[in-house]
């Protein structure tokens, strides 16, 4: 159910960045439009029913589209669906976000989004979203069901940041240092708004426009609460509470401690070494091995 | 008073649209007046919400103050924008030629351009400065050039801001609250992007800081504390480009440098974009009762290990006396005529002119000449008899601290009324930065807005508001 809540949230932000770029770089709009879609892994399904990409059609596949699974509509159903079927492990105010949550998208997402309304949209799908994090903190009991609720979050902002990065991963790599590395790349800074990182990213500890530090801080800043890094830790956290208030290990938590382990202590240059694409299309393989993983092993697969 | 259509009118050319204007009258025609009311709504909660707020001294009410935003925004064609920055850039760069030089061998003076009184007795002028020469020789790192248009191709100079220009971060705000509102105008047509001025401008500090730096710069904002009237914006900035806002009592002198208090202990900065008057920058140097400087800057300063931005000092360049030599500085220190016009000035310190503005007071309007904000000024068309004769008898008592200049036909924007478009004078202030590896210009700028009918004040502290400035791209 988090998974979902978090897959809406961060197609939001997408969906932000996106338009934002198509509204003040002119000449990016169609392409920019068309990473969205590959980002949020549903191009087939798009170009099956669209040919070409623009704001309206994009957005209205993103947000609405009953066809498409990963809509904000699609995915906000499946997860009121869950909550409802686990309504007695939740307290009222989860459930009540979610529902109210759920019942608000259905209204603003009846009709197609013009345009003029679209800022007001997404601002909404955000503040829902911190909305039912809030009451999430604010009153679960810190037992079993909190750790699976953060562990579902954390599995899919992994994916989604590797995806954000995969999509553009040849805008990261260390330019030639012959001339002008300092050229900005218009990339940057949607990479950047994807995440809502385009603010932390001038705070963070040398916060200079260039590949290696923008990749750096995606990846591996374990203060930014979207980094590979950061997420793979809170998946590896949430997981050994559970071991240790199950008492046992799962085949899961060593798929976990492998993913964390090629994350800790590494550096961006070595990353390149490797091979950047490389890199994330591992780390996006071995993610959803551990998602299928922990399914199997705490058997939430009927 | 004035009747409309006596001024040049940036929207409409009679009952036709001007060429920039076009797609937005078109879109205009089409909207629904309730919802731009409304709008007009939302765009002042979302400055509230965001603490866009400022302070006006003297005011006992209302402590913070929104400024009016009007959400029609002002149009440039690039054509436009490509002749105002050359221009602009040709003069940021003879202010500091003239700066360097005045503080140096003063070669414009010995060339007898600029009579010596006008320096030796300005207040401006910092003898503390003489024989030194800042960072990369830049003295004026932002400067906000005042600029007035009365026709087609008309555009004058009203004011070189080289000291601490403010409202940038009104021309961001503005932006994004038109891109949050409009988006649909945006993505019919093409403007050009302010959004990368935090960026540039943290660029632009970060290569004039001292040879001596080793490693990336520390920039720092100095900010005179919340009851400044511009705090919103020196928080703005900071927060913008990721560096710290400081005040001076978090600054001091270790080891030769400036370093500024942290909860790990001290660390040295070299790049302080200081928004203090001059006057309080240095306790030991200037006012001595000052609470908001840096004891002992000045040393530094003068030993090459920090750079201060603006240079103190650059008032000198932007007094409304040096102001009516700009033509002549422009071309001793460039080569080249000025691209942009300077408004004609009296000088009230020559007795034929002063005689002159006495007799044509009520067409003139007439400033001090180390003043800003629009205070203690004479719009004289727009003053009572008894207003005119006061205003006199102060001329005639100190006329060297007063300029005249004839009241300019100023052009028109509309408004948005809440039920139409109505016309209102503007001006407008786009922003430089400058730097020893060059001179940047934001496409754009703050447009401020006289929001009462027939009113030539723009200014905020006197009940101006702003606009959204938007060049095209070609």
């Amino acid at each position: 159910m988090f998974r979902f809540l978090e897959r809406a949230e961060n197609t939001a932000r997408l969906i932000e960045a996106g338009f934002r770029i198509a509204l003040t770089r002119s000449s990016d709009a169609e392409s920019e439009w068309q990473s969205v879609i590959i980002t949020s892994a549903v191009q087939p399904q798009y170009d099956a029913r669209y040919d070409g990409y623009d704001s309206t059609r994009v957005t209205d596949f993103l947000l609405r589209d009953p066809d498409n699974p990963g809509s904000v509509l699609s995915v906000m159903k499946m997860a009121r669906d869950n909550a409802r079927l686990v309504r007695t492990a939740l307290t009222t105010e989860v459930w009540s976000a979610v529902n109210e949550t759920w019942m608000l998208f259905c209204d603003l997402l009846r009709e197609p989004v013009p345009e003029t309304e679209l800022p007001h949209v997404l601002a909404t799908i955000r503040q829902q979203s911190a909305l039912v994090r809030g009451a999430l903190h604010g009153t679960m009991l810190r037992n079993d069901i909190f750790d699976f609720c953060r562990l579902g979050t954390f599995i899919e902002r992994t994916d989604s940041t590797a995806r954000i990065i995969d999509v553009k991963y040849y805008a990261l790599l260390p330019a030639p240092t012959f001339v002008g590395s300092r050229i900005d790349n218009v990339q940057w800074e949607t990479l950047l708004r994807s995440v809502s990182g385009h603010r932390s990213f001038r705070w963070a500890e040398d916060g200079e426009f260039n590949a290696p530090n923008i990749a750096r801080f995606l990846i591996l800043d374990r203060r930014m609460p979207r980094s590979l890094s950061f997420s793979v830790a809170q998946i590896v956290d949430n997981l050994s509470y559970i071991a240790e208030e199950y008492g046992t290990r799962m085949p899961c938590h060593d798929l976990a401690d492998d993913l964390r382990a090629r994350l800790k202590d590494r550096d961006i240059a070595s990353i390149f070494e490797e091979g950047l694409h490389e890199f994330i299309s591992s780390i996006l393989q071995d993610t959803a091995r551990l998602g299928l993983q922990i399914e199997e092993d705490y058997r939430f697969n009927r | 008073m004035n009747t409309p259509g006596q001024f040049f009118d940036e929207m409409r050319d009679g009952a036709q649209a001007r060429t920039p204007y076009s797609d937005y009258e078109a879109w205009f025609a089409q909207q629904n007046t309730d919802r731009l009311a409304r709008k007009s709504q939302e765009a002042e909660a979302f400055f509230r919400r965001t603490g866009i707020t400022f302070n006006v001294y003297g005011a006992s009410d209302a402590e913070e103050r929104l400024i009016p935003f009007d959400l029609v925004p002002r149009i440039l064609s690039s054509r436009e924008w490509t002749k105002l920055s050359r221009g602009i850039d040709q003069r940021v760069c003879a202010i500091n030629a003239f700066l360097n030089d005045i503080y140096n061998r003063q070669e414009i003076l010995r060339a007898g351009i600029i009579p010596v009184d006008l320096i030796s007795r300005n207040e401006a002028f910092l003898p503390q400065m003489m024989d030194f020469s800042p960072p990369g020789e830049v003295y004026t790192h932002i400067v906000g050039t005042d600029i007035v248009r009365t026709g087609e191709n008309d555009f004058y100079v009203l004011e070189d801001n080289a000291r601490t220009p403010s409202g940038v971060s009104y021309m961001l705000e503005n932006r994004e609250t038109m891109l949050q509102m409009f988006p649909e105008l945006f993505s019919r047509i093409r403007v050009q992007r302010v959004s990368d001025y935090p960026k540039n401008l943290r660029r632009s500090l970060e290569s004039s800081a001292p040879a001596s730096c080793n490693g990336r710069p520390c920039v720092v904002v100095l900010t005179p504390g919340i009851h400044n009237s511009a705090y919103f914006e020196h928080s703005f900035l900071a927060d913008q480009m990721g560096v710290e806002l400081v005040e001076g009592h978090d600054l001091r002198v270790v080891d030769g440098h400036i370093a500024m208090r942290t909860t790990k202990g001290y660390k040295v900065i070299d790049v302080i974009y200081r928004r203090v008057d001059d006057e309080f920058l240095d306790p030991l140097t200037f006012n001595p009762t000052s609470m908001l400087g840096v004891p002992g800057i000045m040393d530094v300063y003068r030993a090459g290990n920090i750079t201060i931005a603006n240079a103190p000092g650059t008032g000198v360049a932007d007094d409304k006396a040096i102001y009516s030599y700009m033509p002549d500085i422009i071309e001793f220190y460039t080569g080249e005529k000025a691209i942009l016009k300077n408004v004609q000035t009296f000088r009230c310190s020559e007795p034929g002119a002063l005689r002159y503005v006495l007799d044509n007071l009520a067409d003139l309007v007439v400033k001090e000449v180390h003043g800003s904000g629009g205070y203690g000024m004479l719009v004289g068309p727009a003053a009572s008899r008894k207003e005119l004769a006061d205003f006199a008898d102060k001329l005639r008592a100190r006329p060297g601290n007063y300029i005249a200049q004839p009241t300019l036909s100023l052009s028109t924007c509309p408004i948005f009324t809440g039920a139409d478009l109505a016309p209102r004078h503007v001006d407008l202030r786009p922003f430089a930065l400058v730097s020893p590896s060059g001179v940047n210009i934001t496409p754009g700028g703050l447009t401020r807005v006289a929001l009462t009918e027939g009113s030539l004040v723009v200014n905020s502290s006197q009940g101006g508001g702003t606009k959204d400035t938007w060049v095209l791209e070609d």
